[in-house]
């Protein structure tokens, strides 16, 4: 192995950054040469995989689309509601955890293995209950970010520093304001992680709901383009989206390492 | 010593209050039920969701769809487990690659790649091929990335061991660097499993195609109520079993 790094650094006379940076742009360039030969081989079906000229101008085309922003703007407000509602009971539900032993044994193995069972299939039970508007894709939702934000401040709890709480008990802290001055500044860490975990999979959970049965969002758009075979627009609604998701993930991990 | 023996005390009663508590609720909804407080066509009697169990096993081939529904998460996982652990390798044998494009294999993990299954549908049609790959590519990213780990983080003693007794790269890698790194890179595995084992059934609901998700879809078409809720508890309990298992597994494979 040393071998080998010997070489390489022979070989180079660029730093090891520069090259990385050079091979992450090779790849890029690759990557695209690639599906643009694809593309016009004729090999594929045409539909299936676009010149890239064509996704980049559906792209534009989605972007300049009054109607995007609407189903957007829909699905925003079903996932910020479900954060909402999902996040609190999650948070009320972690911190009854992580204070209570008693608690902890008799719920947590529920919560536990419950947590990563495919939520989707509780659809159509939530239509029945919500409805099939937003009220069904919220209750998705929410449902998908209450287990990370439950398990994670539990765990964050549980790994609080004793000597905190009893600093806390010498001054004679009421139970609400031990959580507020105590628990919660002592845990900041995991509860953003919660989020970040719970809005990735409540941005699944809604979406996928809408894909489901809806007729608004982005959800309802992506499976338009399905049912009109326009694929153009659907790979450009999927990099929207993807960039949303992965955006807005990179966005709060930044958060917890502060 | 009593201390310890009241502590195994009082958490054997909070499983039995938490079991306890389970059986109540369910008790309770099934008196509103029956005295009209709750309505039956919005929440199926508990007795009855309990007695449809055997109706699923005799009518909708449950067992069938299970079997259906865990070859295709295992064939997702196999794959997983084999292309993923080959790119672990190979990102761990080039340092630029790793570093070029660890990064964006941890962004593919947190991307939403489930949402894609429309585009899926359209290369791949409307069947299992579709299933396994989103749940191949949903559970790839960990087995990649906790590879690289396990092989970094062998003991440098080991190698040395390996060294000492003059085996090339290859036997070093297969004698030593692997076998050291197993515990690790199972750790990828049972993550993936379950990301591939979610994906799998969830598509089956989705797509209307395969064993459980999509028993769950077709009862619920046929507004079978106590049938829906039944599958869906099925659902939840083969994901349990599933997860403990593999969680076993790993214990199994750790060296103590």
């Amino acid at each position: 192995m040393s071998l080998i790094s010997t070489v390489e650094a022979g070989q180079a006379r660029l730093s090891f950054s520069t090259r990385k940076n050079l091979l992450r742009a090779a790849i890029v360039i690759a990557v695209i040469a690639v599906w643009e030969m694809a593309a016009r081989s004729g090999l594929f079906y045409r539909d299936v995989v676009p010149p890239v000229e064509n996704i980049v101008a559906a792209l534009a085309g989605i972007l300049v689309d009054p109607a995007f922003y609407r189903n957007f703007a829909i699905t925003l407000g079903e996932i910020g509601v479900a954060l909402i509602i999902g996040g609190t009971l999650g948070f009320l539900t972690g911190i009854a955890l992580g204070v209570s032993r008693f608690l902890t044994k008799a719920y947590e193995p529920l919560l536990f293995y419950l947590g990563p069972t495919p939520k989707i299939v509780f659809f159509p039970v939530l239509i029945m209950w919500f409805g099939v508007g937003s009220g069904s894709k919220i209750a998705m939702g929410a449902i998908s970010c209450f287990f990370p934000l439950a398990i994670s401040v539990a765990a964050g709890i549980r790994s609080i520093d004793p000597v905190l709480i009893r600093v806390g008990r010498s001054f004679r802290l009421s139970t609400w304001q031990t959580v507020a001055k105590i628990y919660v500044p002592a845990i900041r860490e995991p509860i953003i992680n919660g989020i970040r975990l719970g809005l990735g999979i409540a941005i699944i959970g809604t979406v996928l709901a809408e894909t489901k049965l809806s007729n608004q969002g982005i959800g309802f758009m992506i499976i338009q383009t399905y049912a009109t075979f326009n694929i153009e627009r659907m790979y450009g609604l999927l990099i929207t989206l993807f960039v949303f998701a992965i955006g807005s993930n990179a966005l709060l991990h930044r958060f917890t390492r502060r | 010593m009593t201390r310890s023996r009241f502590r195994l005390d009082t958490d054997v009663l909070a499983r039995v209050a938490g079991a306890a508590s389970i059986v109540i609720l369910l008790a309770v909804v099934e008196i509103l039920l029956r005295t009209g407080m709750l309505n039956v066509y919005v929440m199926p009697l508990p007795s009855a969701v309990l007695g449809s169990f055997g109706r699923l096993f005799m009518e909708e081939h449950l067992l069938r769809r299970f079997l259906l529904t865990f070859a295709e998460a295992l064939a997702a996982g196999l794959l997983v487990a084999v292309v993923g652990v080959a790119v672990g390798a190979a990102l761990y044998r080039w340092k630029l690659l790793r570093a070029a494009i660890e990064t964006w294999v941890a962004a593919f993990a947190a991307a939403p790649l489930v949402l894609a299954y429309p585009l899926f549908m359209v290369i791949f049609g409307r069947s299992a091929l579709t299933i396994i790959m989103l749940g191949f590519l949903a559970g790839i990213a960990p087995v990649i990335l906790k590879t690289v780990e396990g092989l970094a983080g062998v003991r440098p003693t080991l190698l040395n061991v390996g060294r000492a007794f003059k085996l090339n790269g290859r036997a070093l890698f297969w004698k030593v660097q692997f076998p050291a790194a197993v515990p690790t890179i199972f750790v990828g595995i049972r993550l993936s499993l379950i990301f591939s084992l979610i994906n799998v059934v969830g598509l089956e609901f989705l797509i209307n195609f395969g064993g459980l998700g999509q028993l769950i879809n077709e009862l619920a078409e046929q507004y079978d109520l106590p049938g829906t809720f039944a599958a869906i508890c099925f659902v939840v309990i083969v994901s349990v079993v599933f997860f403990v298992a593999v969680e076993r597994l790993e214990r199994w494979l750790r060296p103590t």
